[in-house]
């Protein structure tokens, strides 16, 4: 089978691969580039649990070809903490309760942040409907709604503290600045 | 009023247990660090597909796989007779086990390779490994397969009898077993004593669990040191280690299984499939790693479906309203053969909560098992619970009616009451502790049930239907012990086993074998054990799903990790502690018997200030100069925790929806779930476990269902058919909760995994019905599809005299 060379530009880090025709975006990002973050739930575009940003919209990579999004720019839940500090949709998500076997909630963030760049301050009704294309098996969707909105309060707030923040899904450095701690248990702790 | 999640530094030592941390689990799972199967490479690694048959019933004429074998990159091509070949690596059964056994029940053959015959729409046929996932299912699609179709079966009640499509030789009539519970004389002579009686007919509809994570494996064999490590979907690595075992013919002790993060299960992996044992085989005989991993059309196909059951029930009642009696026949779907608990989940599980919250004086209930030609149905969710649990609350509502009382009134009356437990029912099983007035009374006052049929008077008036519908739920979780799930014919024991194992430095590693899927046992485990121990939450560190690492183990299924696995995490906790207590006794020069343990710190009675840490006596007990004579160094401690009883958990849910009757949709006003299981470990993780579960119960009320057509091929097939609920399809829900201990174990837990979706379905379809109650409709069969309810309303409508009869005449123009 013809193979390609593509270049794609994952979560700001180049690479070059060489795939078939045929190669969805998912696998190369997760078989050949490594980025395992984004799961594969049903090759059909229906889960969401393949959810990244390519050239900054939320895509469903199971149904995306690789060759498609060659010279693209894309996005995975890898590329959302940014120096160690997570992205309030992280810090929304872990303190909202809104995963429990974590298998969709790479894709639910990251079409949970590209809702909020739409819509910076969505209804729960808005949230619901904005999350259709992702589904969630264990949480029962309330405590992701909560996740979305815990996140947005804090991105609306530090929109506020800062001056302005970006809202793109990379608004880590800006919004998670300031209050916010990262919630990574150990730290500042002894354990082992 | 959700509950707010804390922080583990910001709460007490001494209120770690019950407090709402934050899940340590998630840092992982929300960066994409967590590692799934299907993210393990290996170097070297080969992938496999596997051939399905596309046909509901078939004979096998011939398999040509020359096509596959020649295509570029394929390594090797595997049918039946290539398992059976000679120089194969040892024997093994290549037969699917059962692991629990009934009386009457007829085994059949489970070859994991298809030999002459598939029985149902994704029966195994052949492998193909190949260097790349993608040319794997291009050989697979090169295979070419003449069938001879048959005639097939997908009902069970149909598949009963001889002039039904015969599945297997040795089981006439495809009955599986013929199972009863209770006393059938006491209960006829109830209903012919009976003022009163309500019955119904109804189905509980096969589901298709649905995990996000499809099933994978990925396994490794070392043929110098004759090691086979697999990686796989699994809530029970031990079990699949021990099955597993005997399929392939590998010794149990070469053999580890380790189950990294698992996305989801919901009871689909605790079963033992053909899939991950040919993976294991394959990468045996070929000597290096191989990978498979499920498509999602693979897991509707072929992954354990839940509940399909047909069942006729009847409730006798004497002439104020009170319980007589209960009549349940069952026709049960197993599926086209047996899988590993089957046999258990519509007799020993469902028979035995027919009681239900109920004081029912006389009870019997007859279950046959058919075989049939779909997947292979075995534990989803709940398992045999929510099949009792529906059957009991429908006829609950419908007794109220033929009582002409209040349904809670009616329930209320009926209660095993507040001191009469523990109580006995009339089916086996004897109930631990509970206070269902209570759930009832908070679930009423959430929903303000007071003004609710003042409300629903109001709606009718202005021509809206208005429905409420309760579920005073019972369910059982922790099964056990295990001899009496010997004597029942349990092929496993139902232990659990753990390991507590102090550092010299002061910090603990706790091993269980439970398995987590997403229920957060890496925190809760923590706060049980550094609880016990009085250590700071981050000091323990939770390991589980790995038979190398952990001694023994069964597993996370049934709502059992807490109440089994916490327990035993607290036993070998005392244990450690009493070590520990010698230790301190040895250098505090006094007796063990006058050493106190509080707050991680020994000290001699009376004298708080002759005391020394736990953590001090741990470093001590590695350094072993100063211990007492004839004590083994080291501090660690292992138990295996067998219950004396289940443990019930127990609840009331209210769902309160408005119904239309011109289009059959259906609206939550509110949704209710008050629920009672024992003392909580961490609420927020508690209530999580009730919205998931509630949501599933929910789909199967509303949405889901696996349907097949009359050649029992899968019409629910993807995503795309079978309705997964999403977001908005699931209202916001009210959580309450009482607390009733368990008086049996030691933290006096009980068990949540699976309460919501036992709760939910009956309170969704008694709110339902009690809406259409002026058309007349006292039954809507799940899922409530707007098709189901509109013509439902319109033909009672229709046929009873409703009091709506245009709503038949406007919605057939829609």
């Amino acid at each position: 089978m013809t193979e390609h060379d593509i270049t794609l530009t994952v979560n700001g880090t180049d690479h070059e691969l060489t795939v078939e025709p045929r190669t969805l975006l998912v696998h190369a990002l997760r078989d050949e580039l490594g980025y395992t973050g984004t799961n594969v739930g049903c090759e059909s575009s229906l889960c969401g649990a393949c959810t990244v940003h390519l050239d900054d919209d939320a895509v469903k990579s199971c149904t995306v070809l690789a060759v498609q999004a060659d010279g693209s720019t894309i996005e995975t839940v890898e590329g959302l903490a940014e120096d160690g500090q997570f992205h309030p949709i992280q810090d929304g998500f872990q303190a909202e309760h809104g995963l429990q076997c974590g298998y969709c909630t790479p894709g639910m963030m990251m079409a949970a942040t590209d809702l909020l760049e739409e819509n910076p301050d969505p209804s729960r009704e808005e949230i619901r409907e904005g999350l259709e294309g992702n589904l969630c098996r264990c949480t029962g969707y309330q405590n992701i709604v909560n996740a979305v909105e815990n996140a947005a309060e804090t991105m609306g707030s530090g929109a506020v503290a800062d001056g302005g923040c970006t809202a793109d899904g990379s608004a880590g450095s800006c919004c998670g600045s300031g209050e916010d701690e990262v919630r990574w248990p150990g730290d500042g702790g002894d354990a082992e | 009023m959700s509950i707010e999640s804390v922080d583990p530094d910001e709460v007490d030592a001494a209120d770690i247990l019950g407090s709402a941390i934050e899940r340590r689990e998630d840092p992982a799972l929300v960066t994409g660090d967590a590692e799934y199967t299907d993210d393990i490479q290996l170097q070297e690694m080969a992938h496999m597909a596997i051939l399905r048959s596309q046909y509901g019933h078939a004979r096998i004429e011939d398999i040509d796989t020359s096509d596959a074998e020649t295509m570029d990159g394929v390594v090797a091509v595997y049918t039946h007779d290539d398992l059976h070949r000679d120089d194969t690596p040892s024997g093994g059964s290549y037969s699917l086990p059962v692991g629990w056994l009934l009386d009457s029940l007829r085994q059949v053959d489970h070859p994991i390779l298809a030999d002459d015959r598939v029985r149902y729409q994704g029966d195994a046929i052949a492998v193909v490994v190949a260097e790349d996932r993608y040319v794997a299912h291009d050989a697979v699609d090169a295979i070419d397969v003449d069938y001879e179709r048959l005639d097939a079966v997908t009902d069970p009640a149909d598949a009963i009898g001889d002039d039904a499509p015969q599945l297997h030789d040795d089981a006439d009539g495809n009955v599986a077993f013929d199972w009863e519970i209770g006393d059938a004389e006491r209960t006829d002579q109830a209903f012919e004593s009976a003022a009163h009686t309500a019955s119904i007919e109804l189905e509980n509809q096969l589901l298709i669990p649905n995990a996000m994570e499809p099933r994978a494996a990925v396994a490794d064999y070392s043929p110098g040191t004759n090691e086979l490590d697999v990686f796989m979907t699994s809530q029970n690595p031990h079990l699949h280690r021990l099955l597993m075992s005997g399929v392939i013919g590998h010794p149990e002790h070469k053999l580890r299984i380790k189950a990294p993060e698992v996305g989801g299960g919901f009871g689909s992996k605790i079963h033992h499939y053909a899939d991950e044992a040919l993976v294991a085989w394959v990468a045996k005989d070929l000597e290096r790693p191989v990978k498979w991993t499920a498509t999602r059309t693979e897991t509707y196909k072929t992954d354990a479906q839940g509940r399909g059951h047909v069942t006729t029930a009847a409730l006798a009642m004497d002439e104020d309203g009170t319980i007589v009696g209960l009549r349940v026949d069952t026709e049960a779907n197993l599926g086209a053969y047996l899988s590993t608990f089957a046999p258990a989940v519509p007799t020993y599980l469902y028979g035995t909560l027919l009681s239900g919250q109920y004081d029912i004086p006389a009870i019997h209930c007859s279950v046959t098992g058919a075989f049939t030609n779909v997947p292979p149905v075995d534990a989803y969710r709940g398992a045999g619970r929510p099949e009792a649990s529906f059957v009991i609350e429908r006829l609950a509502k419908l007794g109220a009616e033929e009582m002409g009382m209040d349904p809670a009134e009616f329930r209320r009356q009926n209660f095993v009451p507040e001191d009469g437990f523990p109580y006995e029912t009339q089916v086996a099983v004897v109930y631990d502790s509970g206070d269902y007035e209570k759930a009832l009374d908070r679930a009423l006052e959430m929903v303000d049930y007071d003004s609710f049929r003042e409300r629903q008077e109001q709606a009718r008036a202005d021509g809206r239907y208005l429905g409420i519908g309760f579920s005073c739920y019972i369910e059982a979780c922790g099964l056990a012990p295990s001899e009496l799930a010997g004597q029942l014919g349990a092929q496993a024991g139902l232990w659990e086993s753990s390991l507590v194992r102090f550092h010299p430095s002061g910090t603990v590693t706790a091993y269980c074998g439970t398995s987590g899927h997403g229920q957060g046992h890496a925190t809760t485990y923590a706060q049980i054990v550094a609880n016990e121990l009085g250590i700071p939450y981050d000091d323990v560190e939770v390991v589980e799903g790995d038979t190398d690492e952990i001694p023994q183990g069964m597993g996370t299924y049934g709502s059992r990790s807490a109440a089994v696995g916490g327990s035993s995490l607290v036993k070998s906790s005392e244990k450690l502690v009493e070590k520990a207590r010698e230790i301190a006794a040895h250098q505090l020069e006094a007796d063990p018997a006058d050493i106190e343990f509080e707050g991680g710190e020994f000290h001699v009675a009376g004298a708080p200030d002759r005391s020394i840490g736990i953590k001090a006596v741990a470093q001590q007990s590695y350094l072993a100069h100063d211990i007492p004579d004839d004590m083994e160094p080291g501090l660690e401690a292992t138990s295996f925790y067998d219950p004396e009883n289940f443990v019930f958990p127990f609840g009331t849910h209210v769902a309160v929806v408005e119904v239309d009757p011109e289009s059959g949709e259906i609206d939550f006003e509110q949704y209710v779930a008050v629920d009672d299981v024992g003392n909580q470990i961490n609420p927020k993780i508690v209530e999580g476990q009730i919205h998931g579960g509630v949501a599933q119960g929910i789909g199967q009320a509303l949405y889901e269902g696996a349907e097949y057509d009359e050649n029992a091929q899968l019409v629910t097939g993807s995503m795309q058919d079978y309705a997964v609920p999403k977001a908005m399809h699931i209202p916001d829900m009210e959580t309450g909760s009482t607390v009733t201990e368990s008086p049996h174990n030691p933290l006096g837990v009980k068990g949540v995994g699976e309460a919501g979706t036992i709760a939910a379905p009956q309170a969704v379809v008694n709110a339902v019905t009690d809406a259409l109650e002026p058309f007349g409709v006292d039954h809507v069969e799940m899922p409530m599809t707007a098709e189901r309810v509109w013509t439902a309303a319109g033909e009672q409508a229709t046929t009873d005299g409703g009091t709506d009869e245009t709503a038949a005449d406007d919605g057939g123009e829609q």
